[in-house]
């Protein structure tokens, strides 16, 4: 009985959440564009119902280990088999040529795939040769070290990015005359390629004029003469021809400025209403907290330790020695963390919404779109697995059992460890990446 | 070359509905080769002879201004490209026919070049919703380019055609469907190389010879008046 209520749950949560990734994904993605296809629509919602993991942290049952492991099943088939050979079959049918024999080349990609795959495993002290080729540890492993790579990475920029973006410590300051003479240098720029573009075509048409007076049969010398003059002129237009590409190159990075000071002045101005302020205090916030994670994670890798106990649990027995007061430690451990865990990853799946989306639109156009779609579900499928694989750490002890017993026997040391390393790695070349780009914007502005 | 004898003319749509070849084969009868991302905005210069094969032909140099991006993008973006639209005289609008969504975001980008270049006694739309009467009292000469014309299947192409026929008619222009890998379609006599003629002498007559664009303009707005009373 208990395992109906719990199946009806699980099935009525993931509607609802299938409901708010579609909503999501209509709106928000697909607004500009209209070819997609409803196979990738259905890829999409798959993942998504799939991934909703932690939502057995609110069943109380035994069914939940159940349910636990049907999720993991079909996420990994979905994310292993299906969604790389739909991305492989889009990306063949892009190319014109292949078009007659595209399943053919989709499944020599998804092959491809497999094996790159596979041979991610061999160099990472994964592999317990007491389970067989395809069991479940084999593919999680491997999807989990992906995963885990690419959350470090999104987690070391974020990290950096987030205060840099959030404080209004950092903002340039911008004035609107900075923004019209860069304007007027920008159009200046648009003129003189006109005025070149202008005399090349004169020169084409005279050119044209002159060859058609000179199609008539003149004889040999007249061809001679033709062959002369025109080299001469072909010789100029050419100089010019280059002086043009220039420009436009020019041309370019003046409008890529001219966006980039327009969005400058924007957060200004944002920052002055009452949400900006809001957001630059959240910002030094944020920016103690980076800068102890990375402290950590140093710490980490230089002492080569691995966490024993949660950090709640931790903060907890810390207020009850040092305080004095009387807290059930257990009960409420348990909760808090519950709550913890859940902010951290709903701000988590957030973050990383905002930052595809915005990369999407930044390559998307109509061609590639299905592709970009596909990929994005296939980052999320593993970024999902992957956090159940970290967020064992901040668990009471036994809760970690019952992940443990679910995903079977990895390694679990060494995902933190290989999260820590790549954090710090992302973290340090993300800051020293900005700090480049922050200098060497007032630097081009100075040389206005 | 003075401000004075400028003709320009925005060339505005969708990513990837084919903007920058369709310049290319406009201004060079030639088919562009390697086709890539427009960023900011690149000009191309078109030599057209005004009213030609008539005692007054001129030669005009007629400025194609090709605006990449998206109608959805940024404010910031918006307000950067919102420099091109200065003193513009005539604007092409270019849609994918495979793509239904780019024809639907035309009025958009109408609005949003038009926005920018109102007179101060012209008509203003607050609310960016599209309103008819405004393409009717618009003196702007617009034009409308349909693309990838080789891709629509034999069997949808009739539903195709009247769809883009409203849509020029809402706009109150005329429209061209083309294939802009194939010069074939804008070749010297034919009916397309007409209409292409035709609009850049509005552009220049609306320019240069104001009054005698004037009448032409106003008659055809009552010619318009008494078929929509019948």
């Amino acid at each position: 009985m208990s395992f109906l209520i719990d199946s009806s749950i699980m099935v009525t949560s993931q509607v609802l959440f299938f409901g708010f990734g579609w909503l999501f994904f209509m709106r928000k993605l697909f607004k500009d564009y209209e070819e997609y296809q409803d196979a990738i629509l259905q890829t999409y919602q798959d993942t998504i119902l799939s991934s909703l993991i932690p939502l057995a942290y609110f069943l109380h049952c035994s069914s939940r280990y159940f349910h636990w492991k049907l999720n993991l099943c079909v996420i990994l088939l979905i994310l292993v088999f299906m969604v790389p050979f739909y991305i492989g079959y889009f990306v063949v049918s892009n190319i014109r040529l292949l078009h007659r024999q595209k399943l053919l080349f989709a499944c020599v990609l998804w092959l491809t795939f497999m094996y790159f795959f596979w041979k991610l495993g061999d160099p990472f002290p994964i592999l317990s040769p007491k389970h067989g080729i395809l069991s479940i540890e084999q593919l999680i492993s491997r999807v989990g070290v992906i995963g885990v790579t690419l959350m470090a990475l999104l987690s070391g920029f974020g990290a950096v990015n987030c205060p840099y973006t959030y404080m209004s410590y950092f903002l340039r300051n911008v004035t609107d005359a900075d923004i019209l003479a860069l304007e007027r240098r920008l159009l200046q720029t648009m003129d003189m390629i006109i005025s070149k573009k202008k005399r090349i075509a004169v020169a084409h048409r005279t050119m044209f004029q002159r060859g058609e007076v000179h199609n008539k049969p003149t004889g040999f010398w007249g061809m001679i003469k033709s062959v002369t003059t025109s080299v001469a002129g072909s010789e100029n237009l050419s100089l010019i021809q280059q002086e043009v590409d220039a420009l436009e190159e020019l041309s370019r990075q003046l409008f890529l400025e001219t966006a980039d000071l327009h969005a400058t002045k924007e957060r200004i101005e944002y920052s002055k209403t009452f949400q900006g302020k809001y957001f630059n205090f959240l910002g030094y916030f944020f920016s103690i907290y980076c800068v102890w994670k990375i402290f950590m994670a140093t710490i980490n890798i230089v002492f080569d330790r691995v966490g024993k106990t949660d950090p709640v649990t931790r903060g907890i027995e810390i207020t009850v020695n040092y305080l004095g007061i009387q807290f059930d430690v257990k009960f409420w451990s348990q909760h808090i963390s519950f709550i913890l865990v859940g902010i951290i990853i709903v701000t988590s799946i957030r973050g990383l919404l905002i930052t595809l989306t915005k990369f999407f639109y930044a390559i998307s156009s109509s061609k590639s779109s299905n592709v970009i779609v596909l990929l994005l579900a296939q980052i999320m499928g593993m970024y999902f697995v992957s956090s159940v694989l970290l967020i064992r750490m901040s668990m009471p002890l036994e809760y970690r059992t019952i992940i443990t017993e679910v995903l079977g026997e990895l390694q679990f040391n060494f995902y933190h460890r290989w999260f820590d390393v790549i954090f710090l790695v992302s973290a340090l070349s993300s800051i020293l990446f900005l700090y480049l780009a922050h200098k060497q914007a007032p630097e081009k502005h100075m040389a206005l | 070359m003075a401000a004075l004898d400028r003709v320009k003319v925005l060339v505005l749509g969708d990513s990837g509905v084919g903007k920058s070849s369709l310049v290319h084969l406009l201004c060079h009868n030639q088919v562009l080769g390697n086709p890539s991302w427009t960023v900011g905005c690149s000009v191309d210069v078109r030599i057209h002879d005004y009213k030609e094969g008539t005692p007054e032909e001129k030669t005009y140099y007629i400025e194609l201004w090709d605006v990449g991006g998206s109608v959805g993008s940024a404010t910031s973006v918006k307000s950067t490209r919102a420099v091109f639209y200065n003193s513009l005289n005539g604007i092409i609008l270019v849609h994918d026919l495979t793509n239904k969504k780019s024809s639907q975001n035309l009025y958009r980008w109408s609005l949003e070049a038009l926005n920018r270049d109102v007179a101060p006694t012209g008509v203003l739309v607050t609310n960016g919703d599209y309103d008819r009467e405004q393409f009717a009292d618009n003196q702007i000469p617009l034009l409308v380019i349909g693309t990838k014309l080789d891709q629509i299947p034999e069997t949808k192409r009739n539903e195709v055609l009247t769809r883009t026929a409203f849509l020029a008619e809402d706009f109150n222009a005329e429209e061209i469907n083309l294939d802009c890998t194939n010069p074939r379609y804008l070749a010297a006599g034919s009916s397309n190389a007409v209409k292409l003629s035709r609009f850049f002498d509005k552009v220049i007559e609306k320019r240069y010879f104001f009054k005698r664009w004037q009448s032409r303009f106003l008659a055809s707005r009552k010619e318009r008046d008494l078929e929509e009373e019948h």
